[in-house]
């Protein structure tokens, strides 16, 4: 069976965000997920981007973001990759705990981790972060 | 069109911030930034945010939401939320903020809520 896949590659600026959103969505549509599902991917897409385009690509222009979508028989699949000095999740703190919850930052991973069924994190041989997160249909 | 309208009205000493648009990385989220730094520069502190016209928020969003809240409350001020939309209510949920903010469904009640 043949997989439908898309790839977008984006330079890290703030646009990029809502860029790769609306490609995802109109990926998301065509791959028919449910509207709750579809939310929750944008969700996690936005923040995974932002990600890469604020804290790996350091919003450097000359370094890409590159999109991989994939629609698998039983889910879909994305996975965002950057070009920064390589990213632990480990490192980021639970931004439910009670010493956490007035931070304005640090909640995009566990936004992803909760709208996903499934983000993995890779640090691939080439450089760079790559996340790979699984939406179960 | 900008991705986030903020349009001000004044209900007797509380200041109300009626909100269409999305709160998200960038413009969304300094927009709102803006709006309350200047409202403290003004010395409104007593500020009411509509959010029934926000649809989507991202966590960038969220942080400004709670930036806004720790500055106002610095300056002795009070911010409250009006008008969640289920979407950013599961949110404040899951993130355990529906506890740290005041959240009210009817703007009445809100407003008489300031006194």
């Amino acid at each position: 069976m043949t997989v439908e896949t898309t790839e977008l590659s984006l330079p890290s600026r703030i646009e990029t965000v809502a860029e790769a959103a609306s490609a995802v969505a109109e990926f998301v549509t065509r791959s028919g997920v449910s509207d709750d599902a579809a939310f929750g991917i944008d969700m996690a897409v936005r923040e995974a981007v932002t990600n890469a385009v604020v804290h790996g690509n350091r919003q450097n222009e000359d370094k890409l973001v590159a999109i991989v979508l994939k629609n698998l028989p039983d889910a879909v699949e994305i996975s965002v990759h950057d070009q920064g000095p390589g990213f632990n999740p480990n490192e980021v703190p639970d931004p439910t705990a009670e010493e956490n919850i007035l931070k304005t930052s640090g909640r995009g991973i566990f936004f992803m981790r909760s709208f996903m069924d499934e983000v993995d994190w890779f640090l691939p041989p080439e450089g760079g972060t790559t996340v790979r997160m699984l939406k179960r249909r | 069109m900008a991705e986030l309208n903020i349009a001000e009205r004044q209900a007797g000493d509380v200041t109300v911030l009626d909100m269409n648009g999305k709160i998200t990385i960038g413009e969304g989220s300094v927009a709102l930034r803006t709006a309350i730094r200047r409202l403290l520069e003004e010395g409104k502190k007593r500020i009411l945010l509509n959010l029934a016209g926000v649809g989507y928020i991202d966590s960038s969003g969220i942080g400004e939401l709670v930036s806004s809240y720790t500055a106002i409350n610095k300056e002795n001020g009070q911010l409250k939320l009006l008008n969640l939309t289920q979407k950013l209510q599961d949110l404040l949920t899951i993130t355990k903020l529906l506890t740290v903010f005041d959240v009210y469904e009817s703007e009445p009640e809100a407003l008489n809520s300031f006194k």
